[in-house]
Order: C-alpha cells, then sequence, then structure tokens
C-alpha cells in the first residue's frame, strides 16, 4: 500500500509549500512502516519538475495531463484524485493545506467517507490508534484528534515538518483517470497580480500597518521586500480603505501565512492579525510604540520610526 | 429561492482559549460567543440577496441549546427561520452529515457558509457536503451574484482572484469582501423572538475523528529588541542567530 500526495501547482510551476506534504508523507511513511510515497500530480509540467520531487520524498510520481486540468477546478481535481484512490486501494491521502487543497480534501472526504482532518501539526502518533494533533481556535490552542476511519484524508499546515532535499529523481508515470470527469463549473475569467511573489507561498513576508500612513508610503515595504526577496502583506485596515489590495491583507479574515520570516511594519498586533502569522517561524515587529502588542508575539524587535528604520534596513541587505 | 446558511456559534476572535476538566474541555467562562466571522459574512450576503431577488433565507446550526442566543441573532439580522440540530458538532464529517441530511428534507437553491470555522478551522465541511449532495462547492468566495439560476463567482486564488459561473444548486464557503457585516437593529431583535426555530434531532452516524485532548501552544520567550539607531544589526541577528536570512 502507498500513502498519495497531492502536490498544487498552476501554469507549469509547482508550489513549493505543496511539497511539503511530499516530506510529511515520507516521514510518516517511515512511522507506519508504509515506504511508497506516491505524489499525485493534475495538468501539464516538465518531466524533469515531476520528476525533482523525487527529491522532497517521492518515490513515485503519477502525473494526469488533460485540458480539464488547465484551471484550478474543485470538482475536477477532487473527482479525479478520488479515482486515483479508488483504482490504487489508497488509505492515505496527504495535503498541504490551502485555500484550494481544503475544498480537494473535504470533497473527498465526502466521497470515499475519509475520515477526514484539516490544520494538522504533527506527524501521526500511532502508538495507541492513530493521533495527530491538529491546529485549533486560529493557532491559539491544539487538540489531539485520534483518527479512526479505514481511509484517513490528512490537510497539513505548513512548517509541520522540514522540507527535504536530497537531489533524488522518482520515476515518472503517466496515468489516465477512469472516472468520468463531469466539469460543472466555466471559468470564464482571472485576475492575477503581475509578477509578486506568492503571498501564501513566501518564505519571507513584509506586512504595512496603518502606521504607514498612506499608500503613497509603500515604497519603503516594496523596497525592502524587493531586497529581501519577500512578498508584501498588509494588515485588514489597510486593505478595507484601499491601500491595498484585498488579497494581501494578513489576519483572521484574510490571508494566513506561515513564513520563516514575517516582518510587521506599523502594525499593532491586534489578536486578529497575529492569528494569520502565528506559525512562522521567526516574527519582527518594526513599531515607535513601545507598547505596541506586537512586542509581545515577536521574536526580534526595533522600537522606532519605520520611515527612518527601513531604509536602513534596505541598504544593509543590498550590502550583503 | 430558498437559501440555506450554515452558522457557528464559536468564541469571539479576542477571547482567550483555555481548557478545564484536564484539558478536555474548552474553558467557556468570561467567553463572548458569536456567529463565526466568515458565516456572518455569508449571512450578510444572504440577506442582500433575499431584499435583491426575493428569496426566504432559513439558519441552520449543528449544536446544542446553548448555541441558541447565537442563532437569534441571525434571525435578528434578517433571517426568516431556523433550525438546530441537537447535537455537539464534534466531527468535520459528522456535521456535513447532518447538514446534508436537512438541506434533502427541504431542496435549498443555494447553501451559504464561511469559508471556514473560527475554531476548528478545517474549511472542509463546504466541500463534504457538496460531495455528499453531488452538487459543486467553490470556496472562498468573494462575489456571489444571482441570474436566473446561474451563479457567477469570483473566486479567491493565490496572488489573485478566478470569476466563474455555475447553475444552481451550490455550496459556496464566503469570505470578505462578499458584503458588509450587518448589525441587528431594534425591529430586527423584537422580531426575532417570535420566528420559527424548529429543533431537530440528528441522524445517526458514527464519527469518524474523536478528540483526545486540548492543549494551548507553548509562552513564546520575551522580544530580542535592536535599537532604532543600529536597525541594520537586526539583518546580522537574523541572518546569524535566528538563520532565516
Ligand atoms: C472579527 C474581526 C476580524 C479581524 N480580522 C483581521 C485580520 O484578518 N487582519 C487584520 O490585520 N486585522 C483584522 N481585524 C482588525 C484588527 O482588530 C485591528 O483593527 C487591525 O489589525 C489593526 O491594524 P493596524 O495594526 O494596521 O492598525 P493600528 O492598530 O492602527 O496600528 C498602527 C500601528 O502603527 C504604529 N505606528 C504609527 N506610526 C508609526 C511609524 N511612523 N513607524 C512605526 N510604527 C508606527 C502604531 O504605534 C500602531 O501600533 C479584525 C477585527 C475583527 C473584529
Ligand atoms: N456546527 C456547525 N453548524 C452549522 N454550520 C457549520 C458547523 N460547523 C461548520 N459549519 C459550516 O461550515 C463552514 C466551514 O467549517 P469548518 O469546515 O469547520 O472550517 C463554517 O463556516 C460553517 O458555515
Amino acid at each position: 500500500m502507498s500513502i498519495l500526495v497531492f502536490i498544487e501547482g498552476s501554469e507549469g510551476v509547482l508550489k513549493k509549500s505543496s511539497k511539503e506534504a511530499i516530506s510529511y508523507a515520507a516521514q510518516a511513511g517511515s512511522i507506519l512502516n508504509d515506504q511508497e510515497i506516491v505524489a499525485v500530480v493534475l495538468g501539464s509540467y516538465d518531466e524533469s519538475i515531476l520528476s525533482n520531487l523525487g527529491s522532497n520524498g517521492a518515490t513515485k510520481v503519477i502525473n494526469v495531463e488533460g485540458d480539464v486540468f488547465a484551471e484550478n477546478q474543485i470538482g475536477v481535481f477532487s473527482d479525479s484524485i478520488q479515482g486515483i484512490m479508488t483504482d490504487n486501494d489508497i488509505k492515505l491521502l496527504v495535503m498541504i493545506k490551502s485555500s484550494f487543497s481544503d475544498n480537494i480534501g473535504g470533497r473527498i472526504a465526502g466521497k470515499t467517507g475519509a475520515s477526514v482532518v484539516s490544520s494538522v501539526i504533527s506527524l501521526p502518533d500511532v502508538s495507541n490508534g492513530f493521533k495527530v494533533n491538529k491546529s485549533i481556535f486560529t493557532g491559539k490552542a491544539a487538540t489531539t484528534v485520534s483518527v479512526n476511519g479505514d481511509i484517513k484524508v490528512l490537510i497539513v499546515n505548513k512548517n509541520t515538518v522540514e522540507l527535504q532535499e536530497s537531489g533524488d529523481i522518482a520515476p515518472v508515470e503517466k496515468i489516465q483517470v477512469s472516472s468520468d470527469i463531469e466539469v460543472k463549473i466555466k471559468i470564464t475569467g482571472k485576475e492575477k497580480a503581475e509578477g509578486d511573489i506568492l503571498l501564501e507561498d513566501a518564505d519571507i513576508v513584509v506586512s504595512g500597518g496603518r502606521g504607514l500612513k498612506g499608500p503613497e508610503n509603500w515604497g519603503i515595504i516594496e523596497d525592502l521586500a524587493k531586497a529581501l526577496g519577500a512578498a508584501t502583506g498588509c494588515s485588514k485596515p489597510v486593505s478595507d480603505v484601499g491601500w491595498r489590495p484585498h488579497h494581501e491583507h494578513v489576519g483572521q479574515t484574510g490571508v494566513k501565512v506561515s513564513p520563516n520570516l514575517y516582518i510587521a511594519v506599523g502594525i499593532s498586533g491586534a489578536i486578529q492579525h497575529l492569528a494569520g502569522v502565528n506559525s512562522s517561524k521567526v516574527l519582527v515587529a518594526i513599531n515607535n510604540d513601545p507598547e505596541a502588542p506586537f512586542f509581545k508575539a515577536a521574536d526580534y524587535g526595533i522600537v522606532g520610526d519605520a520611515f527612518e528604520v527601513l531604509p536602513k534596513l534596505t541598504e544593509k541587505i543590498k550590502s550583503l | 429561492m430558498k437559501i440555506l446558511v450554515c452558522i457557528t456559534h464559536v468564541p469571539d476572535t479576542t477571547a482567550k482559549i483555555t481548557f478545564i476538566d484536564n484539558n478536555t474541555k474548552l474553558n467557556e467562562s468570561g467567553i463572548q460567543f458569536i456567529i463565526g466571522p466568515y458565516d456572518d459574512f455569508a449571512l450578510a450576503r444572504a440577506i442582500e440577496l433575499k431584499e435583491t431577488h426575493g428569496a426566504t433565507v432559513t439558519v441552520l446550526n449543528v449544536g446544542e441549546a446553548n448555541t441558541e442566543p447565537t442563532i437569534r441573532k441571525a434571525l435578528a439580522i434578517g433571517a426568516d427561520d431556523a433550525i438546530r440540530i441537537n447535537t455537539a458538532p464534534t466531527d468535520s464529517m459528522y456535521v456535513a452529515h447532518q447538514i446534508a441530511d436537512a438541506i434533502k428534507q427541504e431542496a435549498y437553491d443555494l447553501i451559504l457558509m464561511g469559508r471556514e470555522s473560527i475554531d476548528y478551522n478545517s474549511g472542509v465541511v463546504h466541500g463534504i457536503v457538496g460531495a455528499l449532495l453531488d452538487i459543486p462547492s467553490v470556496s472562498p468566495v468573494m462575489v456571489l451574484d444571482i441570474e436566473g439560476t446561474t451563479v457567477k463567482i469570483s473566486r479567491e486564488i493565490e496572488g489573485g482572484k478566478e470569476f466563474l459561473e455555475v447553475e444552481l444548486p451550490i455550496v459556496a464557503g464566503c469570505q470578505e469582501p462578499i458584503a458588509e457585516w450587518k448589525i441587528p437593529n431594534m425591529r430586527g431583535i423584537m422580531t426575532a423572538r417570535s420566528k420559527p426555530l424548529k429543533v431537530v434531532e440528528p441522524v445517526a452516524f458514527n464519527h469518524s475523528t474523536e478528540t483526545v485532548s486540548y492543549e494551548n501552544p507553548p509562552e513564546k520567550g520575551s522580544v530580542k529588541l535592536v535599537d532604532a539607531e543600529n536597525a541594520e544589526d537586526l539583518i546580522d541577528l537574523l541572518k546569524n542567530e535566528a538563520k532565516v536570512l
């Protein structure tokens, strides 16, 4: 039996964070004595991109090509993966949590009757049954869940395991999906922020809050982000008033990010903002108010004026 | 058009979360419960659609009797009637089966949910319900309009949005800026008391997951401050100490 891993991508590029699911499955595999880790990719990708998933821990890659996979369609993707699971008698499906994969995991569980656990933050513990830890209350707490179904779907939070990169290559098998794929949704258009680094997938995020006073001041955020190769984010009031686009808003009601480094500039640190960043590895707060709540959550901080501090940081990065 | 809005009853976003009974139960003392913020967006859009298109709006909660004040609030905001399925909502699959069963009884055209609950943060119930009923599910939905039997949606995708069209019935997981949260007015609060709230017993279905215990994350160590005068030192710390650059 093997562990199936769903890998997300779009337009010929596989999502980096999504590959963590393979490393998770590989580690879970050694716990479960299940060494066959099959990564499934739907859509057209370069052969080398696919075989390189071996580096992350895949022992085999299944690739299904077809025009129906040109867009990330919830129904089409979930039906196809469910078909692969049934054909191969798969009992464990792993994926990294995202606004797309939640849908896939949910629908597959609905169709297969699988036990589904989302926001998983630990490897399975099989000392007594099958247990995982799951993040709840938007990172304010966790719970240990016993997963009892014969078929299991785990939707794992980013940063749960380290992305493994061994340099290995995996064989790629092209397959057809046996089940009929019915397309019920018509995609009529797309609007993408050009050239930006994806916020959800970024290793480093620089975010600005109301402390920046206006959209015309975003240059210092963008300069620092550019020097760091980072994505830019913002607090909710900033996108509410239109200083920045809605999809940049980080927090409880916005994007949840888990980068290695999150730099918050002129953001007070309201609990709803912190809820979206609390699984980042390192948090930095830059704020001119020493009492700002963000300093209680941050690993590093600078009490100072963003307009003076940021250019210094950008200079220093550029000089490295 | 018959719209069903599925709402959760959750601690307010600023609530401090602690546990009692040997970490097996949420400590509810001092906690204010609210309609889940995403569910509140779904409800607000449902009320708007009712005003512009004519519709009945039913709210549904899977929960025990203590959730009724939250359900009443949804009625005060403008829902016409409510259903409470009388059981503890402890497992996504279990909850989804309850919701799907209620939908089968009444044939709703549009089922609105939140993109995720802020207690379990699973984001899966809409997908499961869609699959159980074999109808499309879409999430996270930022714009939702109806033209005849066609739903026009803008969905958030990473770094942008996607526009799509789909025929009713569907399940949608909603998020901002689909509509502005609505606050109940006095008249709404008065009429909410007399609106029907039907309590139904759950359908039998095995729980496929079980909560063993809860825990709070370890306390964060204190922040390391860098003097603003020497702000650039931060970069050295991030590179050499934190090793994130
Ligand atoms: C249900 C609910 C959900 C919410 N969801 C979210 C969410 O998802 N995301 C989110 O962000 N918010 C959310 N909020 C809003 C949240 O409560 C806060 O209001 C918001 O995060 C504050 O944004 P801010 O930090 O940019 O602004 P403020 O709180 O106004 O903070 C501005 C900060 O900038 C500092 N500052 C000012 N000038 C300078 C300077 N020159 N240099 C450096 N620092 C400076 C100030 O000291 C202050 O700390 C939500 C609220 C509710 C009720
Ligand atoms: N107990 C419940 N009662 C009614 N609706 C629910 C319940 N739990 C979840 N939902 C709906 O499903 C959505 C997603 O929940 P979840 O999958 O738990 O993140 C929520 O935003 C609600 O709309």
